[in-house]
């Protein structure tokens, strides 16, 4: 092979070098490519080309034709924030690069011309060509240079086209990317507004916004740490005078389209939903009423919906960081009319106290009178009567074996000289409220229970008013014992009196 | 295509021979330095290459041919000028900066190094010294050493400065040589000022589809183009191949230029 080696005799290098450009050499011209009649035959037009957030016309001919597309590559330093300049490498000086329309069955001549002043050479992978690398072999250009080549649009669809000369990430990095749009033979249906916009993130040694001319960062794009994901490769550039223009009663559509070279976009609009996304930029099918479509690195979506209230409605990355704080924010802004049953606006602005509504307030004096009422219905019926005091027997039984049963013991007898029994207890039975204060505040000091003194502590049970009722009402009515049930309305009332 | 084979060999005897024959007055010799041994481990070789490459010690310029060195090239070797040169060995835009055929002018400063300069032009100049190119692995190697040590993509000033450069697009007027930082082995503008031919720049294993650069294998696509390499992390060297791939003999740019080196009997 051609091993590299310290070959002092010239003629010898020589030819070893000399077959390398001859057979492998990097463009290995083909020469033009011979159409047949019918091809040649076809109306030669110049492609249109336009900057971001701008689309060219749609296309009218009903026919195909020949479109010869040249699309200069440069080397440009640019503004990527307030403060901060990045040198991008771009197709046609912007980022995203020159969007480009045809025509499905168009046979394409294309041109990339690597401008003089580029210090690397570049090359172009278009995804709407059929043929090995889309491109991008029978277009890598030195500085200076200029390569051309030929292909047909098989194919409808919205296409990612980007370098694809190593080291791939670095070049696609720093913004050579594009859209190309190949309209079905039928075309699309008309819209109003028609919008380009890309995403990109982008690598720099300085932090988000340090300013001056920053530097491709080799490690966080390795780690696919970005400073900066964009929409048209730079902070701002859809925001304020740069805002998408539009009207209330606008069909809007927006060739979205996601660079990379690393991330995938969920790319939504804040208060719209789209009426229809070509996903992935296919032309089959179209999902209706999106709210959020996930769009690829090196894919798109077309996206539709028509703007119904004025506003202003903002484009971002749901992965929200992302807009939050690396960049990723557009907008589009609507002039007109409202519709206020559609969207109101604010409507009122009251004070509000949460949970702790004050005492006292409409709502809280309504919820009050309609508690009692539904407890005065349960008691004046005694079939609901009777079965309240047996769930509460069931649930009190509950409480008793979580918070009452290592002391009192299970079967309520408690234990000798040191708790006392619940099961026959006179003390128990004597006061009913004192049961209850008992539970609620705890008790200490002497204390006795059938003839027995005690004298030891029981702290203040941490229950709900409903369990104390009914760990208590279970209380009172097993092992033998028989009493009312007790109420919430008793714990409260207990829970209230003046000390 | 066997034809055009024979005809690039054929021209490249010719081009060889003419600057044997032209080789009169060459300039006062530039300063070199001697590059230690050492290994070279290719960016992209096929399962067949050798994983590294053994590099006996040469001389080197210690910086890049300039303006004024190149004036008395074609002063002494008038085919070589832009108004003569044969369009087989250079392009359109050789020495388009400069003001004449013996005039550099104010984008050419003496002492900046020559760029738009061919393969051709390169070689038949280092012949008029009674040099030669260096090959890819010497230019490679001394190119590896940083300001303080061997390995200069583990020192992070070395880096920086190296990255710094890649981001900044080509000037206008190129600086002068003296302006480059010197490295290890004394020598200046490897990078960080322009791009340099090497002798064998045509045998870079890069397709143009940079994905596909698996080695000899030319069907890879996409992120293939780390299955060859040795070192994926390694950009800078991927530019380095990507543009010696790019370029034909006769081709020339704003921002490549060339030094000379010699063996060491």
């Amino acid at each position: 092979m051609k091993t590299s080696r310290v070959i002092p005799a010239a003629l010898l290098a020589l030819a070893l070098a000399a077959p390398a450009f001859a057979s492998e050499g990097p463009t290995s011209v083909q020469g033009p490519v011979v159409l047949p009649p019918d091809v040649q035959a076809l109306p030669v037009e110049q492609a249109i080309l336009t900057a971001p957030p701008h689309v060219p016309p749609s296309i009218k001919r009903k026919h195909a034709a020949r479109v010869v597309v040249n699309l200069e590559v440069r080397e440009v330093v640019m503004r990527i924030a307030d403060g901060a300049e990045y040198t991008f490498w771009t197709y046609g000086g912007s980022v995203p690069g020159s969007f480009i329309r045809i025509r499905e069955g168009d046979v394409v001549e294309f041109h990339l011309n690597n401008h003089p002043s580029s210090k690397l050479p570049h090359n172009i992978d278009l995804h709407a060509v059929t043929g090995p690398g889309g491109g991008a072999a029978s277009t890598f250009t030195a500085p200076g240079h200029s390569s051309k080549f030929t292909f047909k649009a098989l194919n409808p669809g919205l296409y990612v086209y980007h370098c694809a000369t190593a080291p791939v990430p670095m070049h696609i990095g720093n913004g050579m990317y594009g859209l190309i749009l190949v309209e079905p033979k039928d075309g699309l249906p008309p819209v109003d507004k028609e919008f380009y916009v890309m995403q990109g993130e982008f690598y720099t040694q300085g932090g988000y916004g340090a300013s001056g001319l920053q530097t491709f960062d080799m490690a966080k794009s390795i780690d696919e740490h970005p400073t900066y994901v964009l929409f048209n490769g730079s902070v701002g550039s859809l925001v304020g005078d740069k805002a998408l223009d539009t009207k209330v009663g606008d069909h809007v559509r927006v060739y979205f389209g996601v660079g990379g070279p690393n991330l995938t976009s969920s790319f939504h609009v804040i208060g719209e939903i789209f009426d229809k996304v070509w996903t992935e930029g296919g032309m089959k099918y179209a999902q209706e009423h999106v709210q959020t479509t996930m769009v690829p690195s090196g894919g798109s979506a077309i996206v539709e919906f028509k703007v119904d209230v004025p506003g202003t409605y903002v484009l971002v990355d749901h992965s929200l960081s992302r807009a939050f704080n690396k960049g990723a924010i557009g907008m589009l802004k609507s002039s007109g009319p409202e519709d206020r049953v559609i969207y109101s606006g604010k409507e009122i602005d009251a004070v509000y106290f949460g949970s702790a509504a004050e005492e006292g307030s409409a709502s809280a004096k309504r919820e009050a009178e309609l508690k009692a009422k539904i407890e005065a219905e349960i008691k004046s019926n005694p079939a609901i009567a009777s079965l309240t005091k047996e769930v509460q027997l069931e649930r009190g039984k509950q409480v008793y074996m979580q918070s009452c049963f290592a002391c009192h013991l299970p079967d309520g007898k408690g234990m000798a000289n040191v708790f006392p029994p619940l099961a026959g207890s006179d003390y128990l039975k004597a006061d009913r409220d004192r049961a209850i204060r008992i539970v609620l505040k705890g008790l200490t000091g002497p204390v006795t229970v059938n003839g027995v003194n005690y004298n030891s502590a029981m702290p203040p049970q941490p229950l709900t008013d409903e369990q104390i009722a009914d760990v208590l009402t279970y209380v009172s009515n097993s092992w033998g014992n028989e009493g009312p049930a007790t109420t919430v309305d008793d714990v409260r009332r207990v829970k209230n009196e003046t000390h | 295509m066997p034809i055009a084979r024979r005809i690039f060999l054929v021209l490249a005897f010719v081009s060889a021979a003419a600057g044997r024959c032209a080789g009169t007055d060459p300039v006062a010799p530039a300063a070199m330095q001697t590059v230690p041994a050492g290994a070279y481990v290719p960016q992209q070789r096929s399962t067949k290459d050798p994983e590294q490459v053994p590099v006996a010690a040469f001389r080197l310029d210690t910086a890049p041919v300039t303006n004024a060195d190149f004036l008395a090239f074609v002063t002494a070797n008038p085919k070589w000028r832009r108004s003569a040169v044969s369009r087989l060995f250079a392009d359109t835009s050789y020495l388009d900066h400069w003001a004449g055929d013996l005039e550099p002018g104010a984008r050419a400063p003496l002492a900046a190094p020559v760029v738009r300069v061919s393969w051709f032009a390169a070689r038949a100049y280092a012949r008029w010294v009674g040099k030669r190119l260096p090959t890819t692995a010497e230019w490679e190697l001394a190119a590896a050493a940083g300001y303080k040590t061997a390995t200069g993509k583990d020192e992070p000033d070395f880096n920086r400065d190296l990255y710094a450069w890649l981001a900044r697009p080509v000037p206008e007027v190129q600086p002068t040589v003296a302006t480059a930082k010197p490295t290890l082995h004394g020598v200046r503008g490897l990078h960080g000022l322009v791009w340099e031919w090497v002798d064998d720049f045509n045998t870079a294993m890069v397709t143009g589809e940079s994905r596909a650069d698996g080695g000899l294998e030319r069907d890879l696509f996409c992120g293939a183009g780390a299955a060859g390499a040795r070192e994926t992390s390694d950009y800078a060297a991927f530019m380095r191949t990507a543009l010696r791939s790019s370029l034909k003999a006769n081709n020339t740019t704003t921002s490549l230029g060339f030094r000379c080196a010699q063996s060491i009997p």
